[in-house]
């Protein structure tokens, strides 16, 4: 283990841990930030265009956002290791974080900005036949469905994202909702109604995958009248939202009922001295990657503040 | 040391399927975000284990038809060829540990 005791460690690499490592760089912090093996860049490298990043008039690639945002940090000096964080000890003045290599480093400070991993519907045959046909990534496999006929299901902007995208290749998606209209932003909504490849299915739940090897339907149920049908699809795309990924820190610092990491007030401080979260970790409501991004900054400037007393 | 081959339709049945090593074929494409981030793991890997195991990558946006013979719905999809048969498939990007440890038969 090296003697060096750093000033502050960012754990995770979206909008958040890079803004993070970005103010924490130009506050002469020399940050170290872990940005994930497979992780690295966050949520948005399995996105395509970006419309609403401020500053980006004709929008921007997610993949092409995430990397200016780390070559940013990195023209600043923040030290960026493409590796995950196994363990971390919180505790104390001095804490210690240990990667997937068996390195361990001490820091005074920790920015926590692991972000959040796709929520699955709990089936038993949605996992068995995950990328089998049951995928969380419209960029990555929607390719694969070539004039299929597939399901999307959620309500939200990603889910509408993804079944819009997805018409691109399939002949037809049908976009499952078990309400009856979508929480998605108008104008991701206005899109979806008037695309011709893309029917609404309210009021349903998919309550079980069906397909041997690969997936050939769907079991539904209508969440009003409770009637059950089957409906034949050879993909499902799930984007019903997220969970945050706070299980390395799950017995050291106060989760609220549902994982999230607790923050006082408005600030990114939480329970332990020294240690901040920021980005999807902590966040509930937003979820964006401006708020991710803002939120990175308050835990940079947290930390700055935390090391100079 | 030794960096991935490059297979495609016309060589796949010589390097792949008639090889005397095992061969992994990381199925990919540029457009995907988690191929492009296990890609410098498999290079390591590759560059470790080589001599047990080689490491192949096919783009399924050149080379369509293989992806659709092996039932490639979902990238990265690593398959492992033992002469000639899958013998394991690993779908989705994991860390390195992890992939090492799906691997522990064949390195």
């Amino acid at each position: 283990m090296s003697t060096e005791v750093r000033e502050v460690v960012i754990v995770g690499s979206g909008p958040a841990g890079y803004t993070a490592a970005i103010y924490a760089a130009r506050a002469q912090l020399n940050p170290l930030i872990y940005e994930g093996s497979v992780t690295a860049g966050g949520a948005l490298m399995n996105t395509t265009e970006v419309e609403n990043f401020p500053g980006f008039i004709d929008g921007i690639m997610g993949p092409d956002l995430m990397d200016n945002m780390r070559k940013q940090a990195k023209r600043f000096g923040a030290e960026l290791i493409t590796d995950d964080v196994v363990e971390m000890n919180l505790d104390g003045d001095i804490k210690t974080i240990t990667d997937g290599s068996g390195n361990i480093v001490k820091t005074k400070s920790v920015i926590l900005a692991m972000g959040s991993a796709y929520r699955e519907i709990g089936l038993e045959n949605e996992k068995r036949l995950s990328g089998r046909g049951v995928s969380w990534c419209a960029t990555c496999d929607g390719f694969f469905f070539r004039d299929q006929v597939i399901a999307v299901v959620g309500g939200g902007d990603s889910a509408v994202e993804e079944a819009t995208f997805l018409t691109k290749f399939a002949s037809k998606v049908v976009l499952i909702h078990r309400r009856d209209s979508l929480r998605a932003s108008k104008i991701m909504q206005d899109r979806a109604f008037n695309n011709p490849k893309l029917e609404m299915m309210w009021d349903t739940e998919v309550i079980d995958v069906l397909g041997k090897d690969k997936v050939e339907g769907l079991k539904l149920r209508n969440t009003k009248t409770g009637a059950e049908s089957t409906g034949e699809f050879t993909g499902l795309f799930v984007a019903i939202g997220h969970i945050p990924r706070s299980e390395l820190v799950t017995s050291q610092i106060t989760l609220d009922n549902e994982g999230y990491v607790q923050v006082e007030g408005r600030s990114t401080r939480t329970n332990i001295s020294g240690v901040f979260a920021c980005g999807d970790l902590v966040d509930h409501t937003y979820r964006q990657a401006i708020t991710a991004a803002g939120s990175g900054c308050q835990a940079a400037l947290d930390a700055e503040k935390f090391l100079s007393h | 040391m030794s960096a991935p081959i490059k297979v495609t339709t016309a060589n796949f049945d010589e390097l792949v399927l008639k090889s005397s090593k095992p061969v992994l074929v990381d199925f990919w494409a540029e457009w995907c975000g988690p191929c492009r981030a296990i890609a410098p793991i498999l290079d390591d890997i590759s560059a470790e284990h080589g001599d047990k195991l080689t490491i192949a990558k096919l783009n399924t946006d050149e080379e369509s038809a293989i992806a659709i013979k092996y039932g490639v719905t979902s990238i990265p999809m690593l398959n492992v060829y033992v002469n000639g048969e899958v013998v394991k498939t690993i779908i989705g990007a994991k860390p390195k540990p992890a992939l090492l440890k799906e691997l522990e038969g064949f390195i």
